[in-house]
């Protein structure tokens, strides 16, 4: 499973951002975004999530073959831990509710409810949600937020297990998370304005 | 699905609000209007079918923006959006599990609201019948209405103004059935359109609504 | 040349910039005419004496107000179709307008019942779903003006439009289930025998060609502003992006 992104040019509110952006995430690869804030990191991990249409170019990308990560966890407060993984383990048709809360050093935390749990570790829980997805390209926006060293390095851990099982990981971060990982700079892909030569919008295109 | 289902229930259970509220309003208001009017049986006795269609119909009206605000506020909605699961039918499971925690327990106490409010003999079976077949519908249009305003902040007024006028065929229906119940007269036509308005919002709304959320999810 | 080069916001500007003087014009000269005629070179109705006289008004307000909401169907579904931002802002220029026409209706309306039926307001069918009518036209508005980003706004409220089609459609017959009422038949129709007598009619004719005028005078002068109003955000946009 590969994701390949050709030309690619994203817009947040109308207003384009990137453009002809392009890259290839091959099996076992991990690809890191930087960027400064602002360049359109989360509006491109969006797009390639299919959560909104692109402006121009092309996503190949095999079906439901993506799980993405958003800023947010979507971690419910009143249920457990457990139930909150088995709950994506069914929507994803797997059976890994276990395996992911061992991996991410939840067992300990299981019935507890997500109300109780400290931002790190509701983070974990957010991030352990991934690993019951059971899609092989993993698609994750700043996803160490909130970790402390211990907990990025466990992260890490599972994202190397993942390539290694022949998964791919595209991630918008700044820290280093000592993975062999290519590093994509968005600053070049910054939209230029119009009369630079940038992408505009087919409504303004009939003023001329 | 059914694990959304579930969950929803477990959210709505678990936090509080859910089945006691919605309830609760709908009692104030059979305790409310008594007040306002003034005791004479007759007069209730008319009235009580409207009374009882439109407090359930507010009692529903209440609970609407929790149906895709919380989970749109949380991040869930971006995930949910993402999962195998088809949005569609995440609308339709949800509308479900509003109609399970909201309108289902209305049905149920109906009957007893009506004692307070003196329906007569004939309209109770009519009463539970006509809403059983209308929350439905409220259900499914308040989850559109909520589809369209989840992007907005603070949209529960805005929410209300748009949901209000599109439950109004299934009010006028509904508040028929029991009227003509209670007066001993035939139903069955007023019964037929209100569960064909019932019938028609399950089978599209949720497409509508669907698409109203993948709107503002962008 | 397809008729669709007309959704490009240049072209459309252009082309309505001629049209709208003449259409102006022609709308004044039938409103005028239409009105003036039917106020004071019509005979005084046996049944129901002067007080006729604001039919002249209020048919073809009623009239409108329904034509505009189609027109707002029409032009959504063409927004979701096509994608052609000028159909978009042309239903959000004409919802205002339609609301209006919906309240001209119901105001003339009551001031022609009270002598009429000796009240102002009565839970009639017509008038009941004239004020839904009303209620849906606020609803589109409100939606309007409470996204903030404009494409999702026309996204949105253009499936409100359709769903609300239905919806107001549904409310006509179930409030004509729920009442019977008051209020007589069309006053035109071309195949019932009982409609007005051609003096009533022949001026009422030109005030509805008047409205409708009055109609496409207005929409095209709060599309213009609208497109306007939007080339100026995407200047703005464009000068922060710079």
């Amino acid at each position: 499973m590969e994701m390949w992104v050709k030309d690619l040019s994203v817009a947040r509110a109308g207003i384009p951002v990137l453009e002809a952006v392009s890259f290839r995430l091959l099996p076992g690869q991990a690809l890191v975004l930087r960027g400064p804030n602002g360049i359109g990191k989360t509006t491109l991990l969006r797009t390639l999530a299919g959560l909104q249409p692109a402006l121009a170019g092309e996503v190949v990308v095999g079906a439901e073959s993506v799980a993405y990560a958003a800023h947010a966890d979507g971690v419910k407060a009143v249920l457990t831990v457990a139930e909150n993984l088995a709950f994506w383990a069914a929507a994803y048709g797997t059976d890994a509710v276990a395996g992911a809360l061992a991996a991410m050093n939840l067992e300990a935390l299981a019935d507890r409810r997500a109300a109780n749990l400290s931002a790190g570790q509701k983070r974990r829980l957010g991030l352990a949600r991934l690993l019951v997805t059971g899609r092989p390209i993993w698609v994750m926006d700043e996803p160490t937020i909130s970790l402390d060293q211990a907990s990025v390095m466990l992260f890490a851990g599972v994202v190397a297990r993942h390539l290694a099982a022949g998964g791919s990981a595209l991630i918008a971060t700044h820290i280093d998370l000592g993975l062999e990982a290519e590093v994509l700079d968005l600053t070049p892909f910054k939209a230029r304005a119009p009369q630079a030569g940038g992408r505009i919008g087919a409504f303004d295109e009939a003023f001329g | 699905m059914i694990a959304l289902l579930i969950r929803d229930l477990r959210l709505a259970v678990r936090a509080g609000g859910g089945f006691g509220l919605g309830l609760a309003f709908f009692l104030l208001v059979a305790v409310i209007v008594p007040l306002g009017v003034g005791p004479e049986p007759a007069v209730l006795a008319r009235i009580a079918p409207g009374i009882l269609w439109v407090g359930a119909l507010l009692a529903c009206l209440l609970s609407l923006d929790r149906i895709f605000a919380l989970d749109f506020e949380d991040g869930s909605l971006d995930l949910l959006a993402t999962s195998p699961m088809p949005l569609e039918g995440v609308v339709a499971v949800k509308a479900l599990a509003h109609w399970l925690v909201t309108g289902l327990p209305l049905v149920l106490a109906a009957p007893v609201l009506a004692v307070l409010l003196n329906l007569p003999g004939a309209g109770f079976l009519w009463l539970v019948a006509s809403l059983a077949l209308g929350t439905p519908a409220l259900s499914v249009i308040g989850a559109f209405g909520a589809a369209l305003t989840v992007g907005v902040k603070r949209g529960g007024l805005l929410m209300s103004l748009l949901v209000l006028p599109l439950y109004m065929p299934t009010l006028i229906f509904g508040a028929e059935v029991v009227k003509r119940g209670a007066a001993g007269m035939a139903v069955a036509t007023p019964l037929a359109l209100l569960a064909g308005i019932t019938a028609g919002a399950v089978a599209l709304l949720p497409f509508a609504s669907a698409a109203a959320i993948r709107v503002n999810l962008r | 040349m397809s008729i669709w080069e007309y959704a490009n916001p240049k072209r459309f500007m252009q082309t309505s910039s001629l049209l709208l003087p003449w259409v102006t014009a022609a709308a004044v000269l039938c409103l005028v005419i239409g009105l003036v005629w039917g106020a004071f070179f019509t005979p005084e109705a046996d049944k129901f004496g002067s007080t006729v006289k604001i039919i002249y008004l209020h048919v073809p307000a009623a009239m409108m107000a329904i034509s505009a909401w189609m027109m707002m169907l029409v032009t959504s579904l063409i927004w979701l179709i096509r994608r052609h931002h000028v159909s978009a802002l042309s239903a959000k220029a004409a919802a205002p307008i339609g609301l209006t026409f919906t309240l001209i209706g119901l105001v003339t309306g009551a001031i022609w019942g009270q002598p009429m039926w000796g009240t102002w307001w009565a839970w009639d069918p017509r008038l009941t779903s004239f004020l839904i009518l009303a209620l849906f036209y606020l609803g589109y508005i409100a939606l309007w003006e409470a996204v903030e980003d404009r494409d999702t706004a026309a996204d949105l409220t253009s499936v409100l439009c359709i769903v609300g089609s239905v919806f107001a459609f549904l409310s006509r017959y179930a409030v004509l289930f729920w009442n019977q009422g008051l209020h007589q038949g069309a006053s035109l129709s071309i195949d019932k025998e009982e409609h007005v007598a051609d003096v009533y009619s022949s001026p009422l004719y030109v005030c509805i060609a008047g409205f409708v005028l009055l109609f496409v005078t207005l929409v095209l002068l709060r599309t213009r502003t609208e497109i306007r109003a939007r080339r100026l955000s995407a200047l703005l946009a464009r000068e922060r992006l710079a």
